[in-house]
């Protein structure tokens, strides 16, 4: 029962003006560099394409990217719905510091991050070197990759959850415990259903960002070709290199993952709305008016 | 300790499946709060509260908003701890029993039903935690479906529901594990005005069907003296007084109980001394000692006359005469300008002939006196 926007037709010349503006914004910054690269990627034939992908550089380059991205989403995943539950449910000293400094990933250039990580981390500190000499090297290593991901991604999914569960209260979970039920089950029938949108909305991002991490990792990882080189950074070393096709070619897939991430979760989400809230108006008839239903 | 084993309604007298012991109607005491207080920072929102409820009954907390009632409740249910005192449920001490354990049905005042679940998988929900045969799931659940109206809407999602069928859903699915107590907080409180008084009659019904013990918070007199057999009044974190409803507002204990309940006038004892013009046979009224006390009486306990006729009362003036259908209201002011006002039927208004600005006479049939300010203090006039 929202308003219906008006067709093109039905506009005043000042609302179609503003219509054509952000239309014309929208392909300028988005649509526009999307196709060039596209077009560039695909010009040469499928078959060039799927060479440049197949180098063993390029292969290797995606599968690191693959190995980070798959932990890191796991970990921040499972972090993310514990620190979203310990920030809204629960009061503890320090509680409005660490939400405020939740968000400084966001805020910080990965760079920073990066190299934040190296002084504590690298192989001249004191843990770094101690971390190095049992045998767990950090940084230019996997380890400090993930490091750099987990930092660069780990507001993600805490703040894609902590407005649903602000939202929906504790009463839903106060029930379930009148009801018989433990925390581990009112957990996993109503917490969890409750925010399994915003979990796979969060850590769809953190997939997102991960793919397209490039600060943090260039100063991380030493960018060592075939060991610690991920995509991104293999893009940068083919540009650099006066290679570019091989750089587009990788940015093809990994912007193409992204975006059909996101169309994914849209018709996800479109499919979840259609199932838990009415649109069908027949269906509302017989149920009686809606009505709003606020909490104070 | 588990809920008694989910069957049709728990007959009056019949056996306690778990204890297998005899539960007469009004026997036993099934809530038993001792001394219970809990602060909040530095608000005392609970302060040494203790009372018993019989099993059976339907009691109302009543109280305004910030007397603790809802506090109380929490406490109960377990979902609050209290900082002192104790809670026993159905004989058993349960002061420190986790939620899960303490088999209480809760019912909130915005419904809180599982979103992402049906009409039926919301009421199912209890006998599936405690493992109830697939089987038996369905029959109970289709029982209360018919119980609360619902069948035709098993299938819905609470979004599609309205504000009355919600509530509807969130009673059966409280009453789906057999509570041993049911707990309501202000339950009808987010619903509209007629939703509300269909639903407190039903509750009422469902009451006498199915005796479960059941402690209802509101902080609306008409509500609480409309479903209840009892009614706990509480101020300030305290109890005021407990009783029946009719019994509360023939006899209240304090100042408090008498303004919170119904309309009442609140006279200054210097504005009724001294005014008796028949000295002979004066008012009967007992003027407090103190010079705080106060004098309350109700708008239809006064009495109004426009000649003398040689009986005591007290001189007025009508400032506004309003008709309400077969009542009518008089403002009315005494000499000292205090203004009072009276209900009476709009016949007798009608056959006395009284018009506004006309002088007459106000005597009291009933009246109570406090020394302790109530809500208000003894100066205010009027207070609705």
């Amino acid at each position: 029962m929202k308003p219906q926007g008006r067709t093109f037709e039905t506009m005043s010349w000042p609302q179609r003006f503003l219509v054509l503006a952000v239309l014309a914004w929208f392909c300028l910054l988005i649509l526009g560099p999307a196709a060039a690269l596209l077009r560039r990627a695909l010009a040469p034939g499928l078959g060039a394409f799927v060479d440049a992908l197949t180098q063993p550089d390029a292969l290797e380059s995606l599968l690191l990217t693959g190995k980070i991205t798959l932990i890191v989403t796991i970990c921040n995943t499972i972090f993310g719905i514990a620190m979203a539950l310990v920030l809204v449910r629960q009061r503890f000293w320090g509680h409005r510091l660490m939400d405020a400094m939740l968000d400084m990933p966001f805020a910080v250039s990965p760079i920073i991050a990066g190299l934040m990580l190296v002084i504590l981390y690298g192989p001249r500190s004191s843990l770094g070197g101690w971390l190095d000499s049992i045998g767990i090297p950090i940084v230019y290593h996997l380890p400090g990759m993930i490091l750099a991901g987990l930092f660069v991604t780990l507001p993600l999914v805490v703040r894609s959850i902590v407005p649903i569960l602000e939202e929906v209260g504790s009463d839903q979970e106060e029930v379930a415990s009148t009801l018989g039920a433990g925390p581990w089950v009112t957990f996993c029938r109503v917490t969890f259903p409750t925010i399994r949108w915003g979990i796979a909305y969060g850590a769809a991002m953190v997939v997102a960002r991960c793919l397209g991490e490039f600060g943090a990792l260039l100063v991380v990882s030493g960018n060592v070709i075939g060991r610690t080189q991920t995509a991104t950074l293999y893009v940068h070393e083919q540009v650099e290199s006066f290679e570019p096709y091989g750089a587009f070619a990788m940015s093809t897939v990994l912007a193409g993952v992204s975006f059909v991430l996101l169309i994914g979760l849209e018709l996800l989400q479109n499919h979840i709305r259609r199932r838990q809230f009415a649109d069908d108006k027949n269906e509302i008839s017989i149920a009686g008016p809606i009505k709003p239903t606020r909490r104070h | 300790m588990r809920f008694p084993s989910p069957g049709l309604s728990n007959p009056p007298g019949g056996i306690d499946n778990k204890t297998n012991r005899k539960k007469p109607i009004g026997g036993l005491m099934d809530i038993v709060v001792r001394n219970l207080s809990k602060r909040f920072g530095s608000f005392q929102a609970v302060d040494n509260v203790s009372f018993a409820i019989p099993g059976g009954q339907l009691v109302a907390l009543l109280g305004p908003s910030g007397s603790g009632k809802s506090t109380i409740l929490r406490a109960i249910a377990g979902l609050e701890t209290p900082d002192s005192g104790t809670i026993e449920l159905v004989g058993e001490e349960a002061t420190n029993l986790p939620t899960k354990d303490r088999g209480v049905g809760f019912v909130f005042q915005h419904y809180a039903l599982f979103r992402h679940m049906t009409v039926r998988q919301n009421i199912a929900f209890g006998l599936e935690i405690q493992k109830v045969p697939k089987g038996e799931i369905k029959s109970r659940v289709d029982e209360l479906l018919g119980l609360v109206q619902m069948s035709n809407f098993a299938d819905r999602y609470p979004i599609q529901l309205s504000g009355g069928q919600r509530q509807r859903v969130a009673l059966a699915r409280a009453l789906a594990p057999k509570p041993r107590v049911l707990l309501l907080d202000e339950p009808f409180g987010a619903l509209d005005a007629r939703v509300r008084d269909e639903l407190r009659v039903w509750l009422r019904r469902l009451h006498d069907e199915s005796h479960v013990t059941s402690l209802f918070v509101t902080h609306d007199q008409q509500e609480a003296f409309e479903v209840c057999d009892q009614v706990v009044v509480l101020n300030k974190g305290r109890v005021e007084q407990m009783g029946p409803p009719q019994e509360l507002y023939e006899k209240p204990a304090s100042a408090f109980v008498t303004e919170f309940l119904g309309q009442v006038n609140i006279l200054k004892a210097e504005t009724v001394m001294g005014m008796d013009i028949d000295d002979e046979r004066p008012l009967p009224v007992p003027l407090p000692g103190t010079p705080g006390g106060a004098i309350y009486v109700r708008p239809h306990d006064l009495e109004v006359s426009v000649i003398r006729d040689n009986r005591p009362g007290w001189p007025a003036t009508i400032r506004r005469l309003t008709p309400l259908g077969w009542l009518a209201r008089l403002e009315l002011t005494l000499p000292d300008g205090t203004a009072v006002h009276v209900q009476i039927t709009h016949s007798a208004c009608q056959e006395m002939g009284l018009v506004q600005g006309q002088d007459v006479y106000v005597r009291p049939r009933d009246i109570k006196i406090f020394e302790e300010p109530g809500i208000a203090s003894p100066t205010a006039d009027y207070v609705i």
